[in-house]
C-alpha cells in the first residue's frame, strides 16, 4: 500500500503548505502553481488523451475570467458572493467549447493546432473590441475585503480544491471506457472509428470537459489577481506554458501534468521576481528549458523517472523486459503511468 | 466608393505579394519536413531588425542589404534545423517540432526585445513616404518595390523547385520521403536546405514588412497567425495555393478595412474557419491530412 500512502502524504503536504509557510509571497507561488496544475490537468483530459494538441486553451481561460468579471459588474455582485459565479464560468466554457470543437475537431494534426490558434486570436480580438469587455483596459474584479494572510490562504485552498477536482475527473476519465476510446483515437483514429468509436462525439465530450475546467479556473484566477486584460486573459504564452508543463512532467499522464505545473510555475514566478531575469529574459529561459527537455528527455520526468525506479528496484535480478506495453492495472505503476505506456509505445 | 474599393484591391494585391513571399517559405518547410515552423513570424521580425540595424548603423539601403541578410537568414535556418529539428525522431515528432519551433520563437523574441527594447520602430529610408500616381491612384513606392521583389523571389524559388536537380529532389521528398531515400536522395540535406531557403525568404519579407509597418519584437505573433491562416487556406505544402491565398486574404482584409477597421483582422480567421468547415484540406490542398 506504499502507493496509496504516498498519495496521502502528498495531500497532507498540499493542505499544510500554507499553514507552515504563511508568508503571502510564498503562498502566492502555491496559488499560481495550483491554478496552472488545474489548467494542465484540464489540457491533459483532452489533448493528453487524444493526442490532439490544443493551443487554444486560453480561449476558455480568458472567457471564464471575462464571464466572471462581466457578470459581477453588471449584476453588482460583491465580496464572497462572487464565488457563486464560478459555475457560470464553467458553463460559459462548456458553451464555447461546443461550436469551437465542432469546427476544430473536423481536422487533425497540424491543421487542428492552427485552428485552435486562430480561434484564440479571434477571442483576443473580441476582448479588445467588444463594447462590454472594457477594451484594452480590461476589467477589474469587485473588491474583496480579506486581510493578506487569509486572502492568499483562502485562494490557495480554492485553487487546491479545483486541482483535486480536476485530477479526480481526469482519473475517472482515464480509467473509464470513454478514456479508452480517447486513447484509441490517439493511437489510430481511423481504426478506432472502424472499431465503432463515435470519434466526433467522444472527442467533443473530452474537449468540452477540458474547456469547462479551464474556464472555471480562469474565473478563480481572475478573482485572485483582481484584473483581466485581453493580453493577460488571452495570452499566447499561457498555452505554451501548459504544453511545456505537460511535456516536462510526462505527456499522457495526470501526475506528469501536475508535476510539470508544480515545477514550472513557481520557477517562472521566481525568475520573474529576480532583477537579473527581468522581462524578456525569463521568456528566453522558458524557451531554453523547453528545448532542453524536448531534446534530452523527450518523454518527460514521470515516464523517465518511473523507468529509473524500476531499474533500481530490479537491480541484481535477471533481466526481464518490463511489461511496459499493454498490461492491466496490476503493473506496479497504477492508472496514470499505465496510460503513459500505452501512448509512449508507438 | 468604387474608387475606394479599387484602391483597396490594389493595396491588397501589392501587400499580398509580400505575404506570399513569407508564406511560400512556410509552406515549403511544411511540404518537405512535415512541420509547422511557428518561428517563421518572429524570423521575419528578426530579418526586419537586421535590415533596420544595417540601415541605421551602417547606412546600407534596406533593399541592398538583402545581399547580406538573405545569406545570414539562410544560415540561421540551417543552424536551427541542425540544432533542433533534425534531432527529433519518433511518433510524436510532428507535435514536438511544432513546440520546438515555438520555443525557438520565444527565445529569439526574448533576445530581440532585450536588444531593441519594446518600442515600435520602422525602417525608414527616404523613399518610404513617397508615392507615385498610377491611373489616378496613389501607390507607395515601397509597396511597388516590395511587390516586385516578392514576385522576383517567388519566381526564383519556383525555378529552383522546377528547373534544378535540387528542386527535383525537394519535390521527391515532398511526395514520398521513403521512396526518395531509396533512390539515393539525402533527405536530411534536402530538409536542411529547404529550411534554410524557407527562413531566408523571411529576410526579404522582413525588409518590406519593416518598411511598411511599425514593429517590435512582439509583432511576430500577429504575423505568424496570419501566415498560418494563409498557408492552411492555400492548402499546406502548395506553393501556388500560398500565393493565391495571400493575395485573396490581404485583399479581403483591405476591403473590410474600408467599413470596419477594427474587425478587419477577424476576416482572416473567419475566412479560415469557413473554408475549413467546407474543405478541410484548404483551397488547393492535396490530401494534406496524412495518416500518421
Amino acid at each position: 500500500m506504499a502507493k496509496g500512502g504516498g498519495l496521502v502524504v502528498l495531500i497532507v503536504l498540499a493542505v499544510l503548505f500554507p499553514q507552515v509557510y504563511s508568508n503571502p509571497s510564498v503562498v502566492n507561488y502555491g496559488v499560481f502553481a495550483m491554478i496552472f496544475a488545474t489548467a494542465a490537468v484540464a489540457w491533459h483530459v483532452f489533448s493528453g488523451n487524444t493526442g490532439y494538441i490544443s493551443l487554444g486553451q486560453a480561449v476558455f481561460y480568458g472567457s471564464g475570467a471575462y464571464a466572471m468579471g462581466i457578470a459581477a459588474r453588471d449584476w453588482h455582485i460583491e465580496g464572497t458572493a462572487v464565488f457563486e459565479l464560478l459555475p457560470l464560468c464553467a458553463a460559459v466554457g462548456a458553451v464555447i467549447a461546443v461550436p469551437f470543437g465542432l469546427i476544430a475537431l473536423r481536422v487533425r494534426r497540424h491543421t487542428f493546432i492552427v485552428i485552435t490558434i486562430a480561434v484564440f486570436f479571434i477571442f483576443q480580438l473580441m476582448a479588445f473590441n467588444f463594447w462590454f469587455t472594457g477594451g484594452s483596459q480590461g476589467l477589474d474584479s469587485p473588491f474583496l475585503t480579506w486581510a493578506p494572510v487569509p486572502y492568499y490562504q483562502n485562494f490557495y485552498y480554492i485553487a487546491l480544491a479545483c486541482t483535486a477536482g480536476a485530477v479526480i475527473v481526469a482519473w475517472l476519465v482515464g480509467r473509464s471506457r470513454f478514456g479508452l476510446q480517447l486513447r484509441a483515437i490517439r493511437d489510430d483514429e481511423d481504426r478506432a472509428r472502424g472499431l465503432g468509436v463515435k470519434a466526433m462525439r467522444v472527442k467533443l465530450s473530452a474537449f468540452v470537459m477540458s474547456g469547462t475546467i479551464t474556464a472555471l479556473i480562469g474565473g478563480v484566477w481572475f478573482y485572485f489577481i483582481e484584473n483581466v486584460q485581453p493580453q493577460t486573459g488571452f495570452d499566447p504564452l499561457f498555452d505554451l506554458t501548459l504544453v511545456l508543463m505537460v511535456f516536462l512532467g510526462g505527456f499522457g499522464s495526470i501526475s506528469g501534468a501536475v508535476l510539470g505545473a508544480l515545477i514550472i510555475e513557481p520557477l517562472s514566478l521566481w525568475m520573474n521576481a529576480q532583477p537579473a531575469f527581468t522581462g524578456s529574459l525569463s521568456e528566453v529561459m522558458l524557451g531554453a528549458v523547453f528545448l532542453l527537455v524536448v531534446l534530452f528527455m523527450p518523454r518527460g520526468i514521470v515516464p523517465t523517472g518511473g523507468e529509473l525506479i524500476t531499474k533500481l528496484r530490479t537491480r541484481g535480478r535477471p533481466a526481464v523486459v518490463p511489461a511496459t506495453t499493454i498490461g492491466p492495472l496490476s503493473a506496479s505503476s497504477g492508472p496514470s503511468a499505465n496510460s503513459v505506456s500505452s501512448g509512449g509505445a508507438r | 466608393m468604387a474608387r475606394e474599393i479599387t484602391q483597396a484591391i490594389v493595396n491588397g494585391i501589392l501587400v499580398g505579394g509580400v505575404y506570399a513571399l513569407m508564406a511560400v517559405g512556410l509552406t515549403l518547410i511544411f511540404g518537405v519536413l512535415d512541420i509547422i515552423n511557428i518561428a517563421q513570424g518572429v524570423l521575419v521580425i528578426l530579418g526586419a531588425y537586421l535590415s533596420y540595424s544595417l540601415f541605421n548603423k551602417a547606412g546600407i539601403d534596406p533593399f541592398l542589404g538583402l545581399l547580406i541578410t538573405i545569406p545570414a537568414m539562410f544560415i540561421v535556418g540551417v543552424v536551427i534545423h541542425w540544432a533542433f529539428i533534425s534531432r527529433l525522431r519518433g511518433g510524436e515528432r510532428t507535435s514536438m517540432t511544432l513546440l520546438v519551433t515555438y520555443a525557438v520563437a520565444l527565445i529569439i523574441e526574448g533576445i530581440l526585445s532585450r536588444i531593441y527594447g519594446a518600442d515600435n520602430v520602422q525602417i525608414s529610408p527616404r523613399y518610404v513616404n513617397s508615392s507615385v500616381r498610377i491611373l489616378g491612384f496613389y501607390v507607395g513606392w515601397v509597396y511597388i518595390w516590395g511587390f516586385i521583389l516578392a514576385v522576383a523571389l517567388v519566381a526564383v524559388i519556383y525555378a529552383l523547385l522546377y528547373r534544378t536537380k535540387f528542386g527535383r529532389s525537394v519535390r521527391a521528398v515532398m511526395q514520398d520521403e521513403t521512396a526518395a531515400r531509396l533512390v539515393g536522395i539525402s533527405v536530411n540535406r534536402v530538409a536542411a536546405f529547404t529550411f534554410g531557403i524557407g527562413v531566408a525568404a523571411t529576410a526579404a519579407g522582413g525588409v518590406v514588412f519593416g518598411e511598411t509597418n511599425a514593429f517590435n519584437a512582439n509583432s511576430g505573433y500577429d504575423l505568424i497567425s496570419r501566415l498560418l491562416s494563409i498557408v492552411i487556406l492555400g492548402g499546406m505544402g502548395s506553393v501556388g495555393g500560398a500565393l493565391a491565398a495571400s493575395v485573396f486574404m490581404l485583399t479581403a482584409e483591405s476591403l473590410v478595412t474600408i467599413w470596419q477597421p477594427t474587425w478587419a483582422v477577424a476576416v482572416y480567421y473567419a475566412a479560415l474557419v469557413i473554408v475549413l468547415v467546407y474543405r478541410p484540406t484548404g483551397l488547393f490542398g492535396r490530401k494534406a491530412v496524412r495518416a500518421q
